[in-house]
This record gives structure tokens, sequence and C-alpha cells, in this order.
């Protein structure tokens, strides 16, 4: 019993030592990803003070009470304050160029005050987030709220005294941002849109995996005696996946519409656009990590290291905030951030295809990287 | 047909074909015969344009092979030694599918496909799925795929590993049929015998060499110029007093016994085996069974190699 055993013990130890990539991807992967984690969570160095929440203050009182607001959010070390038109600042929400908008209405002073001594009804500050970063739009009313106050306790001469109200005399209100005022957001789609490319890498991986799976049979010899090229072997292997992907996205998506009341609200053809773009780039990615696996178990073992990190610099997994800044714009970058933010811009923003005409042409360049390289490379 | 010119090919350190010059004539099947390893399917993986040769050249109906997409591939089918085909699908859509690889498409792709189900025996197989398939069957229709096309060249790497005998004759009976209808067959193995019942000519391979390459009437000249007479007597106990008889008649070469056989070694099997059989009469042994073995391809590469075949 303990013979056998151990034979086959030491034949699967055998076996997986054989293959050197995919010993040292099988160690490499979880090294980097848990050293990556440890480092944004704080445990190495740069997201303490780096990372911040992009917030625009539109300051429409401009007072010097609600300077000293705008003064004591931009002293917050979580947010990074910028000024903007009060005619941009919903748009730029939408559009998902910053995490919220804090409007501080005209007369907010004298009304606060009113009603601070008379009872009036309290003003309000009114934050406009983007509804996708629920986290954050939390933590910025809380910010707010926090800003206000500090600002009254200037004004009264002292902190403590301003905290030991027993009422506050303004209310901090909250609206995420959709495609249309009034239209609550419908967070099905963001994640019906981040599983499916989560998923859409995968079927990319196996691309990579079965291409090679097929090189080792003679069903890749028979191909390649064929009078077909090369890039025609592979272009249809991609070709066929996205289709197959873009198959799954649709699919996906019609089931949230039916399930879940998810709405393309802003342009089909940018949809279906994405959907394509990323389809094809997800193809290309699995025949560019085969011609760098060279072995279905490195280029699984690659893969999974490549998807993962895609995925979490796309913020799929943690809010992007709490990234140290280089790595918050590394993620403009990713081609998973692209396909995310596409399908945000055409589905719940409810943006036109001017906004996602940029994201689908990078992901079809990306395409058009990898699969030049596979066809280059491919053996 | 078919002219391959000094091909060289290495892995690294490892010289996998080292030279290898031979020829096929239309309608002629060739073997390629030698070990495991001893550079046959590289060979034909250059032939067939999967991998290119270091040097040396491959010429096709005339001229060399220029890309992956020369039609000259048209013309030519491989049968690859692991089965190069889709398992989930069934026999029918595997023939369509490598079809169309040749622009095959229609009706004369149904013809096509029709045609070499029929030719493989696997008509009524046709639309069950390949995975369910006989080893014996699958290897059948692995031929299949590579004929759907018609092609004037047809290469066979070892198309009859680890099949039953039946399926085995069944594809004998398939490429006799093809060699009749005039295709040109190129041919691996290490099956002695199935080079000497399929091929009109043999290449023999070891180390990436060619040391040997003709007819199989040409082979057997190169054997040396004995055969054995095996004789069975119905004395046992005489046995061995024949044998320093028979060994003092001319054209003997030698004379072994065991039990109440003799092995004799002759130089020259019709001349000199009459005065054999007439010293056995003159001393009064009766003969029970009388045989004589031939050098066979065996022998031939044994002796071109020091090794056997299947060594």
């Amino acid at each position: 019993m303990l013979v056998p055993f151990s034979a086959l013990v030491r034949k699967d130890l055998r076996l997986f030592f054989l293959d050197r990539r995919a010993v040292l991807m099988s160690v490499v992967a979880p090294i980097f990803i848990a050293s990556f984690f440890g480092y944004i969570f704080g445990g190495g160095a740069g997201n303490q003070d780096d990372s911040r929440i992009p917030v625009v203050a539109v300051d429409q009182d401009s007072t010097p009470f609600s300077r000293s607001i705008v003064d004591h959010l931009k002293q917050d070390a979580y947010l990074e304050v910028k000024a903007a038109a009060p005619d941009r600042a919903r748009d730029l929400v939408r559009e998902g160029r910053t995490t919220a908008a804090i409007i501080i209405p005209k007369s907010f002073g004298v009304d606060m005050s009113r009603a601070f001594f008379t009872g009036g009804s309290k003003p309000e500050v009114q934050v406009l987030g983007d509804p996708s970063h629920a986290i954050e739009m939390r933590m910025v009313q809380g910010m707010v709220q926090s800003a206000v106050m500090q600002s009254i306790g200037s004004l009264m001469g002292g902190s403590a005294r301003a905290q030991s109200l027993l009422s506050l005399p303004f209310q901090v209100s909250s609206e995420g941002v959709t495609a249309h005022r009034g239209r609550l957001y419908n967070g099905y789609a963001h994640s019906f849109g981040g599983m499916g490319i989560q998923f859409l890498l995968m079927v990319g991986v196996e691309v990579g995996v079965s291409l090679l799976l097929a090189r080792q049979q003679g069903v890749w010899k028979r191909l390649s005696a064929a009078p077909v090229s090369k890039a025609t072997l592979l272009g249809s292997r991609t070709f066929s996946s996205a289709l197959t992907s873009m198959g799954t996205l649709v699919v996906l998506f019609a089931f949230a519409r039916i399930v879940f009341g998810v709405r393309i609200q802003g342009s089909f053809a940018g949809f279906v656009g994405i959907c394509a773009a990323f389809s094809l780039m997800t193809a290309a990615f699995g025949l560019f990590i085969a011609t760098v696996g060279k072995t279905a178990e490195a280029t699984r073992a690659i893969a999974i290291l490549v998807t993962l990190l895609m995925v979490m610099l796309g913020g799929g997994w943690v809010p992007t905030f709490i990234f140290p800044r280089w790595l918050q714009s590394l993620t403009v970058a990713i081609p998973t951030r692209w396909a995310m933010d596409g399908l945000d811009a055409v589905t719940w923003r409810g943006l036109d295809f001017s906004h996602v005409a940029a994201p689908i042409g990078l992901l079809m360049l990306t395409a058009v990287f990898f699969a030049a390289i596979a066809v280059k490379r491919w053996e | 047909m078919l002219e391959v010119t000094a091909l060289r090919k290495s892995y690294g350190p490892l010289l996998a074909v080292d030279g290898v010059s031979f020829r096929a004539g239309k309608g002629e099947t060739v073997g390629l015969l030698g070990p495991n390893g001893a550079g046959k399917t590289t060979t034909i993986s250059i032939i067939a344009g999967l991998i290119p040769a270091d040097s040396g050249e491959v010429r096709m109906f005339g001229h060399s092979l220029r890309g992956a997409t020369d039609p000259a591939k048209r013309h030519l089918g491989l049968a690859p030694q692991d089965i190069g085909l889709y398992e989930q699908m069934s026999a029918i859509q595997n023939l369509h599918f490598f079809g169309a690889l040749y622009n095959l498409s229609g009706a004369p792709l149904k013809r096509a496909a029709g045609h070499v189900l029929d030719l493989v025996g696997l008509t009524e197989r046709a639309k069950d799925k390949v995975g369910d398939f006989s080893g014996g069957m699958k290897r059948r229709l692995n031929l299949a795929a590579a004929l759907i096309h018609d092609p004037q060249l047809v290469l066979l790497d070892e198309p009859t590993v680890g099949v039953d005998p039946q399926s085995r004759n069944a594809i004998f009976d398939n490429l006799e049929l093809l060699r009749k209808r005039g295709k040109t067959l190129l041919y691996t193995t290490h099956y002695m015998e199935e080079a000497e019942r399929l091929c009109d000519r043999l290449v023999i391979i070891d180390g990436g060499k060619v040391i040997a390459d003709d007819t199989m009437d040409g082979l057997h000249r190169l054997l040396p110029q004995t055969s054995v007479l095996s004789i069975t007597l119905n004395d046992g106990a005489a046995a061995g007093s024949c044998v320093s008889d028979l060994r003092s008649l001319p054209g003997v070469e030698s004379v072994g016994q065991r039990d109440a056989t003799l092995s004799v070694v002759l130089r020259d099997l019709s001349a000199d085996s009459p005065a054999v059989l007439s010293r056995l009469a003159e001393r009064g042994h009766r003969v029970q069974h009388l045989a004589s073995e031939r050098a066979n391809l065996e022998t031939v590469f044994l002796n071109l190699t020091g090794r056997r075949l299947r060594d």
C-alpha cells in the first residue's frame, strides 16, 4: 500500500517539477499578488498619503464661510479637491471623471445661521456621487459634514462648542448620478459588466490552453498541412472565441435586462462596440499567453496571474481609490478598466458613443498587438 | 512527384535528420522504415511543411513548397501519427471541416466525404461521435481525413499504430486500393511486415541517415547469399549422426541440430539442397518436415546497423 502510494506521489512531484516554467509561475504568482495586496493595504509604502478620492467642489455661496468649508475639504488627506463650474459638476460625475461633486448652495451660510438661531429650514450641501463608488460616496458625505462642522467651529471660535451642538443646522444630501435625474442606480449593470469581463478573461485563457493542447495532438499537424496560413489558423481561433465571448456578454446583459431591469441607457452601438472589442482582446490575449507559456500548465499559471492583476487593477475586487496614486494612474492603462468604464458609460451612465470610442479603439489596438505578437511567436 | 534532397534538421544538440535524400515517383508506394527515433516523423513533417528544415530541399510536383499557403499543398494529404480528429464531433463533421480547409464545399464536399467514408468502411458510423469510436476506427477515419481532398501524394505516419489486426488489415486494403488508383504513398513504419507487404520501394533510416534506398528485390540482394534449410527427421535420435556427414557436402556452410531438426546453411538454396536431401535418403533417413527460410528486411536492417528494428 505504501509503495504504490509513495510511487504515485513521487510521480506527481516529478511531473510537476519537469515543467520549470509552470513551477516558477506557481510560486511567482501568489508571491506577487500577496505582495501587491500587502502594499496597497498599507504594508509597504505609498498609500498612506497618496491615495485620494477625486472630488470637485462647487462653491455657489462664495462667502468666507463657504470658502472655509472648501479649504477644510482640501486639507483632508483623503480628498483631492478641484473647483468646477456648477453646470459641469453633474456631467463630470456622470462621465466618471470624478467620484463626487460637492455643491455648496447660494446663501448657505446665511440659511444655516437662520436655521441655527431661529429654527428655519436647514440648508443642504449636495453631494452628487458616482453610484458605482458607494464606499467613497459615504466617506465623502462624512468628510463634507466634518468640514462644515470645522468651519462652524472656526466661526464660533472653537470646535468644542460646535461639536456640542445637539442638532446640526445643515444637511448633507447625496444623489447617485445616473443617466437621467431621478433614475435610480441599478447596481446590477455594474456587477454584470464586471463579472462578464472577468469570465471573458478566463475564456481567453482557455483559448490559449486549448491551442497548446491541440498542438500536442495530431489535429494541429493536420491543420498545418492544409494550404492555410498560420495567421488564418490563429486568427480564426481568435475570431470564433471572440464570437462566443460576445455571445456570452449579450446573454448576460439580456438576462440582466429581463430579470434585473438593467438598461442600455446610452449608445447601443457603443455597447456592441465595447463587447466586441473586449471579446476580441481577450481572445488575442489568450493567444498571446499561449506563446509565452509554451505548455498548457505554464500558460494557465501565467494567465491566472495576469487575469488576477487585470481584474484587481481594474477595480474588480477593491475600490481603486485605496491604491497609491501612481497605481491609480496605472489602472488607466489596463484593458479591463477600459472595458469596465465603457460598459458603465453605455449602461447606467447613459453616455453617447463619443465617450466609448476611445476605449473601443484602445481595446482593438491591444487585440491587434497581442495577436501580432502571438502569430510571430507561435511555432 | 516527390524529391527529397539532403534534408537536415537539428533540435538543439540532437541531429534528427542528417542529409536524408530519396524520391517517390507517381503511383509508387515508398516506405520509410526505421526504428523509433530514427527520424522518420521529422522527415515527413518537413515534407508536409509542418516544420522547416535547417537545410536541404523538398520538391513536390516539380517545385519547392513556398510558404504555408502554397497551392501545391492541395495535392498533399497527411495522416499524422497522433489521431488528428476532433473527438467531440461526428465523423462526417470532421470530414466536412477538413475538406473545407481545402476549399471544398457544397455537393462536392458531401460527395468526397461519402466517398472516403465508404473507402474506410465507416459509412454507417458517419454521424457518430469520434470519441465513441474504437482505436481502429479512429485510425481509419484519420486516413479518410487525409484523403478527403483527393490528394496525389499521401503521407502516412505510422498509420497502424495501436490498432487491432482486423483494422490493420482494413487499412492495408485501403492503401492497396489507393495504390491501384495511382496515388503516391509515403509510408513510415517500424513494422517490417507492413513495409514488405505494401511498399514498392523502401528507404531505411537509422540515426537520421538513409542507410538503404532500394526496391524490395534490390534490398534482398543486400542479404548474404545464404539460406537456411530446416529439416525435421522422423527419427530424432539419428539427427545427431547426420551433422558431420552433411557438413562434408559441397555448398553447405554449416549444420546445426536441435532435437530432430537440422538447420543446414546453404550458399545456394536451389543448387545445394538436392544433394543434402539425397544424402539423407541414401543413409535411410525419412524427412518428416522440410522448410527453407529466406532472409527478410529484419535481416537487412540487422546486417546494415547491427541492431534489430524494434530495439
